[in-house]
């Protein structure tokens, strides 16, 4: 009898102790909450950034076809932009802008890859003491430098070279296909070495050369990370503003060659938002091209997380 | 140790404000004025009229060590807008109000404060000093391209412009165009960089402000009317525009200081000079807003 009293009485404060521990939140868990509660809230701030400017851009950007009353199909494919006299078509600065950036990747991607293949195939060692560090600092150089070296070196090399003013869009990819370079470069290095070791070693097993796994082999199971590594190259040249518009020459006319004067949607923002008041037609049109450009950079993550999943199934199999 | 140093540096950096602050008021107080200004002054715009207004306003918190000056460029629409929605105590502007959309001029009050003179300027190659009137007009809209048209060499004529709605483009087509639409072409956002692009560009023509003339480049007289002071203080020169400083409403004891600073002959008679602005006291003649010039 007494010993189960006490049996009882030791249950009873054992109990009392796993209430205790299992009702109450331990020091280590009270560290979880905080940790979860800073981490939500950085988040929350996160979004509420990203949500205010898509909502700030968009609901100016769309003033020029709500308050001003100019059609969308006008401002797409108008090409005469002269917010001053109320002509604004865009198209002369579109079509700037995919120049510039389509150009741009054509010429980086070959030295891009080249870079990258001998980087993780052909000397990683040399690649990763002399090459990476080159890259980086590629990337750490504002990009006015670029633009004031593209003014002082490239301009006048192509007037010498094309002829013309030497200001146009050949100007701008050359610029633009140095600031791009590093960004495919490193990531290209990234998903190459992201190709498992077997791959390669069954190729060579089987006889292959060095070029035929390396084209054949490495760069094919490679395909969706290099594209995406265009892409946010793309993504960067895009969006470029300094650097272009001081050498691509800020005409808003439609591009007609690679060697005369034309404008992006970038460089027609920088010139031209001191000059206007806030909410006018000129003003409300600088805004519409902000707006192309936030949905353009939304295309572009669009479509590498779209290559991302096709890459993965293709793996998968 | 490392918080040490840090209190040791925050010590010496605060005892440095506090001498520097001494000092100040003691070279206020020297001078005899009643009661020191205060106040926060923000005078944002036209970055043709930056350098001035930064060195005069360095010059009057030298002197006024309790009034917070800053000094912005951002464009003459920035100025003009900020101004107007009463963001900024002052808006810097290459032009009249009234001549900004957007912008109710009769809210604002003008204060001019210098005078920049502006003219075409060629490359050097291109081989001329001498334009008429209509010549450079017609440059500007297309119809002449080759310099050999007018007298030059036989080299194509590149136009850079300045970026629309900017006031110094304003100022060169009032003057020049009297209305006529230029020539879509090259567009630069300041002086510098038309400086620059002009002076190694062959055939390249653009306008500037007087105080951007170097010797590597051929500021052009039109109609045998050299771009000096003299003639914009006559009118004989046609391209010249005021820099104004717009306030709106009834400006605070600090604002109105500094505007009154800028028109004293401490300013106009030796920094506006020196620093390549025209000075609005030396001025012959005055215009309005709608371009009409009158004798004073």
């Amino acid at each position: 009898m007494e010993q189960t009293n006490s049996q009882l009485k030791n249950q009873d404060t054992q109990s009392h102790e796993w209430d205790t521990r299992l009702h109450h939140a331990t020091k280590a868990t009270h560290e979880d909450w905080i940790g979860r509660g800073i981490s939500y809230f950085c988040i929350g701030i996160i979004i509420l950034v990203v949500a205010s400017m898509l909502w700030f851009i968009t609901s100016k950007g769309i003033a020029t076809f709500t308050q001003n009353h100019v059609s969308l199909w006008k401002f797409l494919s108008g090409t005469n932009w002269a917010p001053d006299q109320g002509q604004i078509g865009a198209l002369p600065m579109i079509l700037g802008s995919f120049a510039v950036t389509f150009a741009a990747a054509i010429v980086a991607t070959p030295f891009a890859l080249g870079t990258a293949i001998f980087m993780t195939e052909i000397s990683p060692n040399r690649g990763r003491k002399f090459l990476q560090p080159v890259i980086e600092l590629l990337v750490g150089i504002p990009s006015v430098v670029y633009g004031f070296i593209g003014l002082a070196v490239i301009v006048p090399f192509m007037r010498h070279v094309v002829g013309g003013s030497g200001f146009g869009i050949i100007s701008a990819t050359f610029v633009l296909f140095v600031m791009v370079l590093p960004t495919i470069t490193s990531m290209t290095v990234d998903s190459l070495r992201a190709v498992p070791r077997f791959y390669k070693e069954a190729s060579l097993a089987l006889g292959a050369t060095r070029w035929q796994t390396v084209s054949r082999v490495i760069l094919r199971s490679a395909t969706s990370g290099i594209l995406t590594a265009i892409i946010f190259g793309m993504a960067r040249a895009f969006g470029e503003a300094l650097a272009v518009q001081m050498v691509i020459g800020n005409a808003a006319i439609m591009p007609k060659n690679l060697i005369s004067p034309a404008s992006t949607l970038t460089s027609q923002l920088t010139t031209g938002i001191g000059d206007t008041i806030d909410g006018t037609l000129p003003n409300n049109a600088l805004w519409s091209l902000a707006l192309i450009l936030l949905l353009m950079s939304l295309f572009f993550n669009a479509l590498v997380r779209f290559i991302a999943k096709r890459g993965q199934l293709k793996h998968e199999r | 140790m490392n918080k040490g140093s840090k209190l040791a540096m925050g010590i010496a950096a605060l005892s440095i404000l506090l001498v520097g602050c001494g000092k100040a008021t003691s070279s206020t107080s020297s001078k005899g004025s009643s009661e020191a200004l205060s106040g926060k002054v923000t005078a944002v715009g036209s970055t043709a009229l930056q350098p001035l207004a930064a060195k005069a306003g360095a010059n009057f918190t030298a002197k006024n060590s309790k009034v917070n000056l800053t000094v912005q460029g951002g464009g003459s629409g920035t100025g003009l807008s900020q101004v107007q929605a009463g963001a900024v105590s002052i808006g810097d502007s290459d032009i009249f109000a009234e001549e900004k959309d957007g912008i109710k001029a009769d809210k604002l009050t003008d204060h001019k404060v210098a005078v920049v003179g502006m003219a075409p300027v060629v490359n050097k190659d291109a081989g001329i000093k001498n334009l008429k009137m209509a010549q450079v007009k017609k440059i500007f809209t297309g119809k002449i391209t080759n310099w050999k048209e007018v007298g030059g060499k036989d080299q194509k004529i590149v136009i850079i412009n300045r970026a629309q709605g900017s006031g110094t483009r304003a100022t060169f087509e009032n003057a020049v165009l009297k209305g006529a639409t230029a020539i879509k072409s090259q567009e630069q956002d300041s002086n510098g960089a038309v400086q620059k692009i002009v002076s190694t560009t062959p055939g390249a023509i653009s306008y500037l402000a007087f105080s951007y003339f170097t010797n590597k480049l051929q500021a052009v007289s039109i109609d045998n009317v050299t771009p000096t002071d003299n003639n914009v203080q006559t009118n004989k020169w046609k391209i010249w525009s005021y820099e104004h400083m717009y306030t709106k409403g009834t400006p605070d004891k600090a604002t109105a200081a500094f505007l009154k600073y800028m028109d004293s002959k401490a300013v106009q008679n030796s920094l506006v000079k020196d620093m390549g602005y025209i000075s609005i006291h030396d001025m012959k003649v005055t215009k309005d807003a709608k371009g009409v010039v009158t004798q004073n």
